[in-house]
């Protein structure tokens, strides 16, 4: 492994390796690249996060006081749209994938450094298409476009969002071949499949799902536009199509793009429990194989979403069982992170603080996915709150909270600054709590019946929203705290060194902020283990003392 | 009454005592293993809190016993999850033999209710405690989804094909009903109530209601006024076949294969009569009434067809080849041919 100077700040770092705006917009740098992408989701985020902010104010009230019914239509379908895939999505592959993955795996850059480049592009695109929709007037059909109302009912701009959508999935495409090709061809010498650490385990799995899954939404959105515009009947029975095969098709995507939003968490929270345990990760080839696992198996779980929408009684139980399944793999993750803190030097770093808020909240979130796979309780609370809660436990809760864990994380990596620690842990608590107060009483409200996607409702439920909507306000504050600190430590943070957390990951074995090609030389691993403590233990200065 | 502060719905149908049952069971296996492993994250972030700057962990041994019941006995216990799961669901799904079956049409944004004996509601839905009621559901534009957390059921109506769900009231009272499925503007305006009344009160109410004629009535009405008996006769075979005891056979279909004649396949020999034409008669010569009927004229046709009993004074299925009637069919065990050549959704749910 390589050994930089600590003391000094490196003088060429890929931050000032070239300068200017065309710099940026034409680098093939994945850093850069990183960074370019995590300005665009960063805006997104609050954009998608200011049309939540403007539902949870208009339910404050069981009527309508704020906004029209039609406006709170659009304003879930545009939350929804911006925050699966113009954040979510691209959240941590785009962000943190490609700005880590190549120096984990001791590569100089991606296999196809120029179709990162074009990725971000088509990125753009599709996005510009998308807010375009929206600032012509939205989109009021949900993120999940269904049919025929999609296609024969809504007056609204379907087609401009769908086609954003359309060009935003070739981007995830071309990440997904890239990663892909980056794990097989440009692994550093030594560096065997099972010494990688899961973060890249996790990223290859979810690039399986990137190439395989993607295009099916791309063909199923292409199809809505056609029948939209020319009434080809495909989905809307009056044209003699079925609307019950658009559902097919769209969760077909969209229960595999769960596991997109959420591997990459898992990849992130399993470089983060290791290092700040000082602990190989328990369970590393289980946890490998539970990441294949997850990605094939969330292929067969598609119906679960469609129990009441006119399945047979048999298609819903092997939909039921398969998603029993799947929820094995996520189980065996959840065990192994937790077993790896048993017995370690564990630190309450903020990196460690959002890891363990994950690993809490994933728990509930994959908890209260058993309920739903049993059948019998999901007919009750299908289209109810409770899935609200379910699925932002996994994806804010599970996600959102690993994407900031991840940011703290290799901050120092990325800026070369250290962030505020104390502000920093302050606002993981204020996250921590926020988010639960806005979305435990959601179930609360689906078991007692609540249906989602309403304007107004029964004045029985008020209490409850009321919570909800304080928790969010909450929550915003700490959303909004990093955004600021993080921007200040870049310029007035002090120096971080090349390994702050004295980790074992092959990016740290690198100056930080890195130079313009990762490595001064290529390094060679000469260790025989994933997170190899024990036999690195002179190199980072560590002692055994328990 | 209803507006009152809430964390726990009503409870008044005869599968809902057992959805909360399962419901509390599944809360408290899990927040059990969740305060568990909650636990043991804190006592681990607190026993084993890093002292100095350059401690690191103890090296550990990999278990595989450990790895191997971790991942073992959480599969018991999903599959028994799944098991509870599946059993209640085809509790839920399965009508009894002796429901009244009542029908639903969802349409931007309002519920239109049928009763058997003809009333019509908007919006409300009145049935008897104590007695299982059917309601056959189709949609005239978007999906929407009828559902009633008070009885633990919810169903999607859809466009072009009929669905179907049960329930039985156990509690008089006023209930609410709401759309599930996202239709549209006014989708949170698409609610209603459900009222459920002692025998005696429901009586009086479908006297009051003051029917124009039962549902069945109404569908004998359509069934002269658009010319179907003009071939379709009672007495033998005329151009068309017979309809007198149709409902829930299995027929002949030309071109080989059988299929259940439910609500879907009238429904569809209807608005598209050439899509299965039942086997010995020519195609092409009954109308196609798509456009000409809209859903509750359909509705009230099928009702009167189902209706229409045996022959008088025969008792046997009167042509040849067919299957005798299998009520059992009528939901959830419908044979593989059934569903894959009828397409319908009722049989096959």
């Amino acid at each position: 492994m390589i050994e930089e100077a600590v003391d000094r700040p490196p003088t060429k770092t890929y931050l000032n390796a070239e300068v200017g705006i065309w710099s940026w917009l034409l680098t093939t740098d994945h850093k850069r690249i990183g960074i370019l992408y995590t300005i665009s989701i960063t805006f997104f985020f609050f954009l998608g996060g200011f049309f939540a902010l403007l539902m949870r104010l208009e339910l404050v009230q069981p009527r309508n006081w704020l906004v029209s019914a039609e406006t709170y239509n659009k304003l879930f379908s545009m939350h929804g749209i911006i925050m699966v895939w113009f954040f979510l999505i691209p959240s941590i592959p785009n962000t943190l994938g490609n700005f880590v993955l190549p120096m984990a795996v001791g590569a100089k850059d991606l296999a196809f450094p120029k179709l990162n480049l074009a990725s971000w592009y088509v990125f753009m695109l599709g996005a510009a298409v998308t807010i375009y929709a929206i600032f012509r007037g939205g989109v009021d059909t949900g993120w999940t476009f269904y049919t025929p109302f999609s296609t024969a009912s809504s007056t609204t701009y379907v087609t401009a969002a769908a086609m954003g959508i359309f060009i935003n999935g070739f981007s995830s495409i071309m990440t997904g071949i890239n990663f892909i090709a980056t794990v097989h061809r440009m692994r550093a010498p030594g560096l065997t499949w099972y010494k990688l650490p899961i973060f890249v385990w996790s990223h290859y799995a979810t690039s399986m799902i990137f190439v395989l899954a993607t295009p099916v939404l791309a063909v199923t959105l292409l199809m809505v536009a056609v029948e939209r515009i020319f009434k080809v009947g495909i989905f809307d029975p009056a044209l003699g199509g079925d609307p019950v095969l658009f559902q097919h098709l769209f969760w077909f995507y969209s229960h595999p793009a769960v596991y997109i939003m959420v591997l990459p968490a898992m990849a992130v929270v399993s470089e983060i429990v290791p290092t700040f345990s000082r602990k190989p990760l328990f369970g590393y080839k289980a946890v490998c194989w539970a990441s294949i696992g997850l990605a094939t198996l969330g292929f067969l779980v598609w119906g679960h979403h469609m129990f009441v929408a006119g399945m047979s009684v048999y298609s819903a139980m092997t939909f039921s069982l398969f998603s029993y399944f799947v929820a094995i793999p996520s189980a065996i993750k959840v065990f192994n992170w937790t077993a790896t803190m048993h017995r370690g030097a564990v630190s309450w770093d903020t990196p460690m603080l959002y890891a363990i808020g994950f690993i809490g909240l994933f728990t509930i979130g994959g908890m209260t996915g058993l309920f739903l796979a049993a059948i019998g309780l999901d007919v009750h609370v299908t289209d109810t709150y409770f899935v609200i809660a379910h699925f932002h436990y996994i994806m804010v809760g599970g996600t959102v909270m690993a994407f900031l864990g991840g940011v703290h994380y290799w901050w120092p990596k990325i800026s070369g600054k250290l962030y505020p620690e104390a502000l920093a842990k302050l606002s993981a608590l204020t996250v921590f709590l926020g988010f639960n107060l806005t979305f435990f009483p959601q179930f609360v409200l689906g078991y007692l019946g609540m249906p989602r996607r309403y304007a107004a409702y029964p004045e029985e439920f008020q209490f409850l929203n009321i919570l909800s909507t304080a928790g969010a306000s909450i929550l915003g504050v700490g959303y909004i705290l990093p955004l600021v600190y993080l921007l200040w430590s870049w310029k007035y943070g002090r120096d971080a060194g090349p390994n702050p957390w004295k980790s074992t990951g092959l990016e740290w074995q690198t100056s930080s902020p890195p130079p313009k090609h990762n490595f001064e030389k290529t390094p060679v691993v000469t260790t025989t283990v994933p997170y190899p403590y024990e036999e690195m233990k002179e190199e980072l200065g560590l002692v055994q003392t328990r | 009454m209803m507006t009152r502060l809430r964390f726990w719905p009503d409870s008044a149908s005869s599968v809902s005592g057992e959805v909360n049952f399962f419901f509390i069971f599944m809360v408290v296996l899990c927040t059990s293993v969740a305060i568990a492993i909650a636990a043991f994250l804190i006592y681990c972030a607190v026993r084993y809190r890093r002292k100095h700057e350059n401690e690191m962990g103890r090296p550990v041994r990999y278990i595989y016993s450990v790895e191997i019941a971790w991942t073992v006995i959480p599969f018991f216990f999903f599959m028994g999850m799944f098991a509870w799961g599946a059993k209640l669901y085809f509790d839920i799904e399965r009508p009894p033999d002796n429901a009244i079956t009542m029908y639903a049409v969802g349409k931007q944004w309002m519920w239109k209710v049928q009763h058997p004996g003809g009333q019509r509601e908007i919006n409300e839905l009145h049935l008897p405690i104590g007695r299982p009621v059917k309601l056959v559901m189709i949609s005239q534009d978007v999906i929407h989804s009828f559902y009633v957390p008070a009885f633990r059921t919810k169903q999607d109506a859809l466009p072009g094909r009929y669905t179907s769900t049960w329930f039985e009231a156990t509690t008089p009272g006023k209930y609410h009903l709401f759309c599930a499925e996202y239709c549209g503007a006014k989708h949170s305006g698409m609610i209603g109530w459900i009222y459920a009344m002692t025998p005696g009160d429901y009586q009086t109410w479908l006297t009051e209601g003051a029917p124009e004629g039962s549902l069945a009535s109404q569908g004998e009405k359509y069934f002269h006024q658009f010319g179907c008996a003009n071939c379709h006769h009672f007495e033998g075979q005329g151009r068309a076949p017979n309809l007198r005891d149709l409902y829930g056979r299995r027929i002949e279909v030309a071109g080989g294969g059988n299929v259940l004649a439910d609500e879907s396949y009238i429904r569809e020999s209807i608005l598209n009569p050439n899509a299965k034409v039942a086997y010995g008669f020519e195609p092409n010569v009954m109308p196609n009434f798509t456009g000409q009927l809209d859903e509750q004229q359909v509705l009230a046709l099928v009702s009167y067809i189902k209706a229409l009993g045996p022959q008088p004074g025969t008792q046997e299925p009167s042509s040849p080849g067919t299957a005798p009637k299998e009520y059992g069919q009528e939901k959830g065990i419908a044979g593989p041919g059934a569903s894959s050549i009828s397409g319908s959704h009722v049989g096959a749910r």
